[in-house]
């Protein structure tokens, strides 16, 4: 079969099932709320409470690195926001796989739906969570820039790099467990790696002969970030470096996780 | 005329090891010490057979001689480890009823759900919505979450939905043990109608009266191996000879 017969193929397959994406989606979304009095308020409230949280303990309990930063709530927020999606949605996409285990027995479906479905959902939380942002932008006077519409770039190369890493977790963890247990450890040291609550400007101490800001800046989470606020919150927009660096890290993972997931799903099956 | 599933020289091979290796240690270990060759089990020898369309099929085994494995390599769960399925056609799998419910959620949030997952539209739903309610008789039940379901209800909803559309292909796992008479007769006509209207059906079953009744052309599996293969009354007696010898 040629490259394009396969390429649409693949395309036709998933058109096919794009209803059952949906429906997944709308199933996280009404299981996450089920039962619960404030509902989908919570999608808005819980970053709010995060980001006091956050506040709070940055800005007075610990004072160190919040009070050199400009509108430093809003700061925050932006850097949350976007490491909480990349959270949500490689910690879901890599249990994903095994948790669609009855389903994938007894159907066929293309596997890749669970691990996409998982960063679907992180992302309309993240969307819902955006008015929170807007609302703490609105309450502490934060202006508002046209640079905003570039938003868009770092948040979508954000999720396909978000995408890439999950398949290769979905993929590897099928047949390692293990990958679950260290995946949330690895969460935790990428959290203060990724320059949320502190601006690395400010950081001039050095780790072995590195400085720690080259330290964080091998971290592609950082780049989305600081992209993500330069267009909210500074009014700068992306340079061409940072068009560069997100789009390369986005494409190199779903390169990866593409492969990894591709050469392994015949075998899930047998592991689930 | 063309088969319409063709299977050939189909062998599935399961690896049986008593310890999956779960942990990356517990892997490296087994690695190390070269104890990383499973054991392999064949749950399907070399089995090769033609399913013309408009067949009904039955296929009767004992436990654990391939017969699940088999429709689920026709279903595409499993893909082969030598050997090649050709299916023509969509497929309705009936492998387990309620495959792709989520017990959470209400019926009719799981008619919804189930039904994408076999491919349907929302919109091919919706118009079918009263039908699949009516067939599976739950009418009252319809917003209660599915795990308060009997799994005789729930098997009811199942059946429904995969037999809403009419496929061309319909593989039935012993889903019709499930339900009550009275719905097990319902599902057995539903099964002939569709056939009326040229759907090709594999029908799994213990009951032997059940495959002599419905079935044109039964294959008889042992061991994994296709042991014998023709019309139902032939297989069917040689079947239960062989049974009554081990008796």
């Amino acid at each position: 079969m040629s490259a394009v017969a396969k390429l649409r193929g693949m395309v036709l397959a998933f058109w096919r099932y794009r209803y059952l994406l949906y429906n997944l989606v709308s199933r996280d979304f009404k299981l996450k709320y089920r039962r619960s009095v404030l509902g989908v308020v919570w999608s808005v409230l819980n970053p709010l409470l995060m980001c006091l949280v956050y506040w709070a303990v940055f800005s007075s309990l610990m004072d160190m690195r919040g009070s050199g930063i400009d509108n430093f709530p809003v700061f925050l927020m932006c850097g949350q926001l976007l490491f909480n999606f990349f959270n949500e949605a490689t910690s879901s996409g890599m249990s994903s796989v095994l948790s669609a285990a009855p389903l994938l027995k007894k159907v066929y479906i293309p596997k890749y739906i669970f691990p996409l479905e998982k960063c679907c959902f992180a992302m309309v939380n993240c969307l819902f969570s955006f008015v929170a942002l807007l609302l703490v932008m609105v309450f502490t006077g934060s202006p508002f820039h046209w640079t905003v519409l570039q938003a868009v770039y770092p948040l979508a190369t954000l999720f396909f790099f978000s995408m890439g890493v999950s398949l290769f977790l979905a993929a590897s963890t099928v047949f390692f467990r293990d990958i679950m247990h260290i995946w949330s450890v690895f969460i935790t040291a990428l959290l203060y790696f990724s320059a949320i609550f502190y601006d690395p400007a400010q950081m001039t101490f050095n780790i072995g002969g590195f400085n720690m800001q080259q330290i964080i800046a091998l971290n592609p989470i950082y780049w989305y970030i600081t992209g993500f606020r330069r267009a909210v919150m500074w009014g700068q927009g992306l340079d061409l470096r940072m068009f560069e660096v997100c789009g390369a890290c986005a494409i190199l993972s779903m390169a990866v996780g593409v492969t990894v997931f591709r050469k392994t799903q015949d075998r899930f099956v047998l592991h689930i | 005329m063309e088969p319409i599933i063709r299977i050939e020289n189909v062998s599935m091979c399961f690896n049986l090891s008593s310890e999956k290796h779960e942990s990356l240690k517990e892997y490296f270990l087994a690695m190390v010490q070269g104890r990383l060759h499973y054991d392999e089990f064949y749950a399907l020898k070399n089995v090769s057979l033609d399913i013309m369309p408009g067949d009904f099929y039955g296929l009767v085994g004992l436990n654990g001689s391939g017969k699940s494995t088999l429709l689920k390599t026709i279903a595409g769960v499993y893909k082969p480890t030598r050997g090649k399925v050709t299916v023509r056609g969509t497929i309705a799998p009936l492998i387990e009823l309620g495959a792709g419910f989520d017990m959470d959620l209400t019926a009719r949030e799981n008619i919804y759900l189930n039904g994408t997952v076999l491919g349907f539209s929302p919109k091919y739903l919706d118009e079918k919505f009263d039908e699949i309610v009516e067939f599976s008789e739950l009418q009252n039940f319809l917003d209660v979450p599915l795990k308060n379901y009997s799994s005789g209800m729930v098997a009811r909803i199942g059946f429904a939905i995969a037999t809403i559309t009419k496929p061309q292909i319909l593989i039935a796992d012993e889903v019709l043990s499930v339900g009550d008479f009275l719905f097990q007769q319902k599902c057995e006509k539903r099964m002939q109608e569709l056939m009326a209207g040229g759907t090709t059906v594999i029908l799994v079953s213990h009951s032997i009266e059940q495959i002599e009744r419905m079935c044109s052309k039964v294959a008889w599996l042992s061991h994994g191996v296709l042991k014998m293969n023709g019309d139902t009354k032939t297989v069917c007696e040689a079947y239960k000879a062989v049974q009554r010898g081990q008796a």
